[in-house]
């Protein structure tokens, strides 16, 4: 205020954008002010009183159209301790199930006033169509198969913090690549980030032409696990598959399962990851997910962190009708 | 969005001076706390969290015993957050320890319209409830929009509003130094060195 000019170094860049839709479209300078925005944020929660007016008078609607607790949550717990006001809105008890098409519904919201609304949809797109037709802020909670940003940003939050840099790491993400919106944010924010990513599976569940991504791609658990810092799990999602793809979840977990003996082969400090909620003996042992490398609990603390960044960033970008300022 | 030129109008504080502030600014918290005891200096980031440390050090110097030291982040309780786009860099709050029942001296740099220590008072009310909170500022450029004055001031300076007051320490800007600055298309600013 006072004293303006050359102050606060070593930020490069400044948020301008109104919405988040997935990472494909953010930079890498983008990405680091979002996390170290996040470590800012951190603190507030350890505070007695956990809650800070950044966005008091703002109003934030999560709008979910699947089934959702840590992440729903999390963009709750956000807002309140940010001082916005937030209303939860599940498709099953909305004008939705009486045949209200999605964009009539976001459009009674706007009629309401809302600044920022958090979307969860199955369908991959839908908010990124919603952003081009309203002029609330709109950020992807999970689109279909296709992005599940904040994810992303809160498990490269956690490596940085676990392993101090995010560069030049080796991570390998194993399971259903092919319906998974993490996997596809994850290699979008870890690559942009400088990280070499691996992703492992049985080939029904590995998307063609993934390497376009700039991944290198595995059928071997053990080769992923070889070499590797980090080791993503990736859910089997019984409810996205419409086709048998795998034999059994009993012959998955002999397969692709991560469990001690199969560790045995990581490098000492790898980190064990999952986005949640862990299917217990499918795709991980409980053993390691309880485990010293397991910093799956760490995630969901950092979650709230990050989307505490993303609001506050969303929230503060120029709307439509007021551009000018 | 290009920043009007300004120019240097009066340096009002050199190395030396910074220096003989803060060692009589410390000087006063002490005779005023009568001591050290329960006293915890708050540097509101940037600069004035480097004046904290420097005071700390000088107290240290007197007293011979430590000071509680902390760094407050009042960006999440400024009141032009919605107004000013995009939003300014949040960074971390870094108190490790309560306030509450504590004096807490606030430090900051320069005290202009007063609006920067009311969010701090803010902030450090939601942080616990101190006993008392007295305020230090290096420089007082006048102008308030708001009922605050400080205890503590290193130099009272008279200066217009469209003029800017820039704190320079050496940990962050390769000078020490206070200086006035006024814009280049003041015609009041027309002579250099002038009031």
């Amino acid at each position: 205020m006072a004293t303006t000019g050359a102050l606060e170094q070593g930020t490069a860049a400044q948020w301008t954008r109104r919405h988040l839709l997935g990472l494909r479209e953010l930079s890498a300078d983008d990405l680091r002010l979002i996390l170290q925005t996040a470590e800012s944020f951190r603190e507030v929660s350890l505070r007695p009183i956990k809650k800070v007016p950044a966005l008091r008078g703002k109003t934030v609607v999560n709008l979910f159209f699947e089934p959702s607790t840590r992440t729903r949550t999390s963009f709750e717990l956000a807002a309140k301790r940010l001082s916005a006001d937030i209303v939860n809105i599940a498709a099953a008890g909305s004008s939705l199930s009486k045949g209200e098409t999605v964009l009539d519904t976001v459009r009674n919201l706007e009629a309401l006033k809302v600044d920022l609304l958090v979307i969860r949809h199955a369908a991959a797109g839908v908010p990124h169509a919603l952003a081009k037709r309203i002029s609330a802020s709109v950020i992807n909670a999970g689109d279909g198969a296709h992005e599940h940003p904040t994810q992303a940003l809160l498990d490269l939050f956690t490596i940085q913090e676990k392993k101090g840099r995010i560069a030049g790491l080796k991570v390998s993400i194993i399971g259903d690549i092919a319906h998974s919106r993490v996997a596809r944010s994850n290699i979008w924010g870890l690559t942009k980030l400088g990280a070499q990513v691996t992703v492992c599976g049985p080939p029904s569940l590995l998307p063609r032409h993934i390497e376009q991504l700039g991944v290198r791609v595995v059928y071997r658990l053990d080769e992923a696990i070889r070499d590797a810092d980090v080791l993503m799990l990736l859910r089997i999602q019984h409810e996205r598959q419409e086709a048998v793809l795998v034999p059994s979840l009993r012959e998955y977990r002999l397969t692709y399962g991560v469990d001690q003996a199969r560790l045995a082969h990581a490098k000492p400090e790898v980190l064990i990851m999952h986005p949640g909620p862990v299917n217990r003996g499918v795709e991980l042992d409980s053993r390691v997910a309880d485990g010293p490398y397991s910093v799956i609990l760490d995630q969901v603390t950092n979650g709230l962190a990050v989307r505490m960044a993303v609001l506050y960033l969303v929230a503060g970008a120029p709307k439509l009708d007021e551009a000018e300022g | 969005m290009t920043e009007p030129a300004y120019h240097e109008k009066a340096k009002v504080l050199d190395a030396d001076g910074i220096r003989r502030a803060l060692t009589r600014i410390a000087h006063e918290i002490l005779e005023h706390n009568k001591g050290t005891a329960g006293v915890a200096l708050v540097g509101i980031r940037t600069r004035g969290a480097l004046l904290a440390q420097r005071l700390a050090q000088a107290i240290e110097a007197i007293d011979q015993r430590p000071v509680q030291v902390g760094i407050l982040d009042i960006t999440l309780y400024r009141d032009d957050v919605s107004r000013a786009t995009p939003q300014p860099v949040v960074r971390a709050t870094e108190i490790p320890f309560d306030v509450t029942d504590q004096d807490v001296v606030l430090v900051d740099d320069v005290l202009f319209t007063g609006r920067t220590i009311r969010a701090a008072l803010n902030a450090l009310n939601d942080l616990g409830r101190p006993r008392t909170i007295q305020l230090a500022v290096l420089v007082d450029r006048g102008h308030r929009e708001l009922p605050i004055r400080a205890d503590y001031a290193g130099k009272n300076i008279p200066t217009s509003r469209r003029e800017r007051v820039q704190v320079r320490l050496r940990e962050v800007d390769e000078a020490e130094e206070v200086v006035i600055e006024a814009p280049a298309a003041d015609p009041a600013a027309s002579t250099p060195g002038g009031r």
